[in-house]
């Protein structure tokens, strides 16, 4: 078990070496240069040229590249282009707001969508299930900006039972966090959810045919135990599965939550930093995020002998 | 918008028993706005972007400045000038301070002008005939020329687009192109460093130590008294967020407010929307005389004959009551207002005279790589109207979008269009900074270190140098009138038309000052 | 999903395709969405003759009309005409699912059959794939496109070079699990040439998945599409599609929501079908799937 963890854990690294190496030539090979938007509006030949001395611009791709990480393993991003602020506190000051954002999304959806997709197993085949279904493949197929805006109009423009835009942290109380994030986590929650009730029903179906869960039925364990105890149990793998690979849906989702509700977060900070070239932020923002997959999958991998015994390595 | 109302008067209605339950604490006063971009240059030196001046309005002072009629006042410092023109004195008032505690010096003042004279094109053009510019002593500072500058303390004091900001010489000792790192002047506000946060806000303290002029404020002139504790700067990408916010409450201005979206505020009398400033903006195309096909003035007299400005500013700006037709390069309604060449913009084009002028010239079908930014709110109606003006005409358009950092990239190269240069694209202008010849810009005619498209223009120059040593009022009409003539001929420019994009306040907000630079000194924000 | 049940291989691809579309076989709702899809196909593919304007055509002075009875959904922030760009929007949109499918399929099931197939390759390119897979999508999708400027083949290739690795993914368990089959195991002994065997051996194995795969592939690349636009890192205006329409409608959501909800209703029903369909292909081509689902 123990050799297995470990041996889980090396093999996150040669992964993250080649994103770094993926991240690095991304921004290095294809056309736009650093110097210039560093240099500003009416910046001569000369003031570019030493600019790009400065930066390093000039030195062979594997120097650049060994200087790099090399900062980066020392914790120093670089600081940003555009406004000169470090990197590392540009981001550091926009976590909180994804990361409460992602948490609050992940318990709306994880509550609504486990006993939707639970019932819908339960009733296989009955207008219930039907109608779960229906729910789940239409919330892969609207795009998540509409899902916002029509959220928006209705709620806080139309009703104006919500403010229509901004962040609260969590400090500042539950009531304002909630008041101001309820509609950007709905709105995030729409495509995890059918993710997560379309993977509980299928791992459900599976179980319920199981041998032990008719032996349960049959011994008059009550119908709410089986379901909730029992066979959810068993389906703990596939969802958890499911909930890891669904970060990077959550990624997609929160560049597009936080542009339309106005949310200081590292989704915004991206878009903004990809469309100004700020080259050192969108590298530490890909390496980052790309850090955090890999970390959550590698957890969920590990996780797995817990909610399963059967799996052993 | 009734519910809208409702909301407010119930937000009003829980303000006014807070206030009675806290006993008329004194509570801070805030005021939030959503400015026209996001700060993130700090440097007013380094850039020509709006905001970055916005910014420097707040934290720094200048030695004079405009008034509400343009005249020149002193701010910092009385000035005076010899009679013979040639040397300047600036004596600095009592009771100025930087925000570090540090009294304003005549050696700061030395600093900051040198640094803002290697980059601004004004100031470049003062610092070719300076003879000396030196401190005399703590007050006193005397700049003398070796020649005669007509427009010396309109340059000195103009509000746009970089204005002489005086910053302690430590920091204005930063090479003029690398970016200061620090945010210290002696300006009614302080900058909060802590709660910058580029791409989300900024934020500003009223500086408790700054003494205001006693005369009443006008223009950028007179007493900067400020009347509230905080100013934040928020920044909203979508404008639609921003209406929301204005009207939830949230935010207390807006201070470019999209004219297609000014219908969702009416019959809200919490909200009042109005031009801010006389004077706003002129939009603009600009040619590059480097590459075919627009080094051929012929042809470049063919795209000017081909645009219309009402179908552009129309797309730009919505409704005929915020954009004006106007072929004025130095501004409709101003002192140099001349219209001359530019009969054709200013009614519907003529596409006819385009097309006989494009044969003449043997415009073989060279594609004209047009420039289009597809996230600038301001900026990216006008190619798109455009290139359909030019197709009409004859033209082979390639319009080619892009970022608003990739076209600031790309407009620096001076490469043939294939690769990865450009023909043409377009800019806005604040009309004070292209009021007169020696401001704006699009005039200069000095080859490759003139600005973006490079026009070598010797004429243009001498009529410039013409324009500078005019000694009377009409002397200086007489030469504005020739430049405008000869810019149209050679199309130095094509311009496309002034439009002014008003702001949408909350009513709480009162006696904010007209002027096209916002500026928040003066304003007051009363309890709901 | 991708152990094939070898009874259901046995039977042509063809014939297990067709049984999805009758509605006796699977149900009503692939069945609608098929009826769905070939009305949006329809629209789209004769835009030019149902465009009641030129989609390009611009009338600065007309703008944000509501609709009429001379411009049916009303007209944009060029006052160019709503449903005419919609339609032809639908166009574009729809070549750009199709495009992005056919060349990650194209690429995945390549790299994918190398993987499987050469056990030295396989260790880096599925690490390089585990990499791929660790960057969120739209995070290198914007950044592709932003990079390497909006052209529509910048847009396919920023779509698709996200999808590449779960193709690879799939092309290669399937692989791996041929390649014990006796009949590939036999070629291998006879020596048949490398090319032979992936080829003519390996490749019509990963078909039927490649199949369903393809479709959710068009599906999401229409949505990605859409979200870049959104983003501001889309194709030029200049050519209309779902998205940048879209996009363009934003900032006048709350004066004519039209511009977002029609477009936006023609992609839903467009990308759902596309979904239902790969559902339905899903479960007619792997009939284990189809036991435990449907």
């Amino acid at each position: 078990m123990l050799s297995y963890i470990f041996k889980r854990v090396l093999s996150v690294v040669p992964v993250l070496f080649l994103v770094s190496v993926f991240v690095f030539l991304m921004l290095r090979l294809t056309p736009g240069d650093p110097a210039a938007i560093l240099a500003g509006d009416n910046a001569t030949p000369e003031t570019l040229q030493r600019i790009r001395d400065a930066m390093g611009l000039n030195e062979p791709l594997l120097t650049q590249y060994v200087k790099w990480i090399a900062g980066i393993l020392r914790g120093d991003f670089g600081t940003s282009l555009i406004s000169g602020v470090e990197v590392l506190d540009l981001v550091a000051k926009r976590v909180g707001p994804s990361i409460s954002l992602a948490v609050l999304t992940i318990i709306i959806a994880v509550l609504v969508a486990i006993p939707m997709g639970v019932i819908a197993a339960w009733k296989h085949r009955s207008w219930v299930d039907y109608l779960v279904m229906s729910f789940s493949v239409l919330g892969f197929s609207v795009p998540v900006f509409l899902v916002g805006y029509v959220l928006l109009l209705v709620f806080s423009v139309k009703l104006g039972w919500l403010p229509p835009q901004g962040f609260k942290p969590l400090s500042a109380g539950i009531a304002p966090f909630l008041e101001r994030a309820i509609l950007p986590a709905l709105t995030l929650a729409s495509i995890y959810i059918a993710l997560i009730a379309r993977m509980t029903r299928a791992a459900m179906l599976d179980v319920l045919n199981e041998d032990y869960i008719r032996t349960a039925r049959a011994k008059g364990v009550g119908e709410r135990r089986i379901l909730f105890v029992h066979a959810l149990k068993n389906a703990a793998v596939p969802i958890a599965t499911i909930v890891g690979a669904g970060f990077a849906l959550l990624i997609s989702g929160v560049v597009v939550t936080e542009t339309i509700f106005n949310i200081p977060g590292i989704g915004r900070l991206t878009v903004d930093a990809v469309l100004a070239r700020d080259y050192p932020v969108i590298q530490a923002l890909i390496l980052l995020t790309a850090s955090v997959y890999v970390a959550i999958n590698l957890l969920i991998d590990l996780s797995y002998s817990l909610f399963d015994p059967r799996i052993r390595y | 918008m009734t519910h809208s109302k409702t909301l407010s008067m119930k937000a009003g209605l829980f303000a006014s028993v807070f206030a009675l339950a806290a006993g008329g604490a004194l509570a801070e006063t805030t005021v939030t706005a959503v400015m026209h971009s996001d700060l993130r240059v700090l440097d007013p030196v380094i850039t020509t972007a709006h905001i970055t001046r916005d910014h420097a309005y707040m934290i720094y002072d200048v030695l004079v400045a405009e008034d509400e009629t343009g005249k020149i006042q002193p701010q910092m410092a009385d000035v005076t000038a010899s009679d013979d023109g040639l040397t300047y004195t600036f004596t600095l008032r009592d009771g100025l301070k930087f925000h570090d505690g540090a009294p304003v010096t005549g050696a700061d003042v030395v600093a900051s002008l040198q640094r803002w004279g290697k980059r601004d094109t004004g100031g470049q053009m003062i610092m070719d005939v300076t003879a000396s510019l030196e401190a005399k002593d703590d007050k006193t500072v005397v700049w003398a020329l070796s020649a005669p500058f007509g427009p010396f303390l309109e340059t000195v004091g103009k509000q746009s687009a970089l204005p002489p900001f005086i910053m302690p010489a430590r920091i204005a000792q930063t090479p003029a192109d690398q970016a200061i790192q620090e945010h210290i002047g002696s300006g009614p506000f302080k900058f909060v460093t802590e709660e910058f946060q580029p791409g989300v806000g900024a934020t500003y303290v009223k500086n408790e130590e700054y003494v205001p002029r006693s005369e009443p404020a006008s223009g950028y002139a007179g007493g900067k008294v400020v009347n509230v504790d905080k100013v934040r700067w928020l920044t909203m990408p979508d404008s639609q967020t921003a209406v929301n916010a204005l009207q939830s409450g949230d935010i207390d201005l807006i201070e470019s407010m999209p004219v297609d979206l000014i219908p969702l505020l009416e019959g809200d009398d919490t909200v009042a929307v109005e031009k801010r400033a006389a004077f706003g903006f002129q939009t603009m195309g600009r040619m590059n005389f480097k590459h075919p096909p627009f080094d051929n003035p012929k042809i470049r007299q063919a795209a000017l004959l081909a645009m219309s400005q009402e179908p552009v500013l129309a797309a730009l700006t919505a409704s005929p009551e915020y954009y004006q037709v106007c072929g004025a390069i130095f501004g409709c309604g101003t002192r140099l207002e001349s219209t001359t060449g530019t009969e054709t913009l200013t009614a519907a084009g003529n596409p006819e005279a385009a097309k006989k002028l494009l044969e003449e010239a043997g415009y073989d079908g060279t594609p004209v790589v047009l420039m289009q930014p597809t996230e600038a709110p301001t900026l990216k109606a006008q190619p798109v109207v455009a290139a359909q003006q030019l197709r009409a005409a004859g033209f082979n358009v390639d319009m080619q979008p892009m970022d608003w950092q990739t076209l600031v990239t790309r407009r620096a190269s001076m490469e043939a269009p294939a690769n990865g240069g450009w023909n043409m694209f377009f800019t806005n202008w604040q009309m004070s900074e292209v009021a007169n010849p020696v401001i704006s810009v699009m005039l200069n005619g000095r080859g490759d270190t003139a600005w973006f498209g490079w026009p070598d223009d010797p004429k243009i120059e001498e009529l410039r140098k013409e324009f500078i040593a005019a000694a009377t009022p009409e002397a200086q009409k007489a030469a504005a009138d020739k430049i405008q003539a000869h810019a149209m001929e050679t199309v130095s420019y094509v311009p496309l038309g002034e439009y002014n994009f008003p702001q949408a306040r909350r009513t709480v907000l009162t006696d904010m000052a007209p002027t096209p630079v916002p500026v928040f000194w003066g304003l007051k924000k009363s309890e709901e | 999903m991708t152990n094939i049940d070898r009874s259901a291989a046995d039977k042509p691809l063809a014939l297990r395709l067709l049984s999805m579309v009758s509605p006796a076989q699977t149900g009503l709702a692939p069945f609608i969405a098929a009826i769905m899809l070939l009305a949006v196909i329809l629209l789209t593919i004769f835009s030019p003759q149902i465009a009641t304007h030129d989609p390009l055509a611009m009338d600065p002075l007309m703008r944000l009309k509501p609709p009429s009875e001379a411009h049916l959904l009303g007209t944009d922030g060029y006052g160019r005409d709503l449903f005419s760009r919609m339609i032809l929007g639908g166009r574009i949109s729809l070549l750009i699912g199709i495009c992005a499918a056919v060349v990650a399929l194209g690429l995945g099931v390549l790299i994918g059959l190398v993987a499987g197939y050469f056990r030295l390759a396989d260790a880096i390119i599925m690490r390089a794939m585990d990499a791929l897979m660790a960057m969120p999508s739209i995070l290198i999708a914007i950044g592709l496109v932003a990079l390497n400027g909006p052209s529509i083949g910048s847009v396919i290739m920023a779509i698709t070079i996200p999808e590449v690795p779960r193709v690879v993914r799939l092309v290669r368990s399937v692989v791996l699990t041929a390649r014990e089959e006796p009949y590939v195991e036999a070629a291998m002994a006879l020596g048949s040439s490398t090319p032979k065997i992936l080829f003519q051996h390996l490749l019509p194995n990963t078909m039927a998945p490649m199949i369903v795969q393809g479709t959710y592939i068009i599906a999401s690349a229409i949505l990605t599409e859409a979200l870049l636009s959104f983003l501001g890192a889309g194709i030029s205006t200049e050519i209309p599609t779902w998205g940048n329409i879209m996009a363009e409608g934003r900032q006048y959501f709350r004066i004519n929501p039209g511009i977002i909800l029609w477009p936006g209703l023609l992609l839903t029903i467009c990308v759902l079908s596309i979904n239902l369909i790969g559902d339905a292909a899903r479960d007619a081509l792997d009939p284990r799937m189809k036991k435990r689902q449907a």
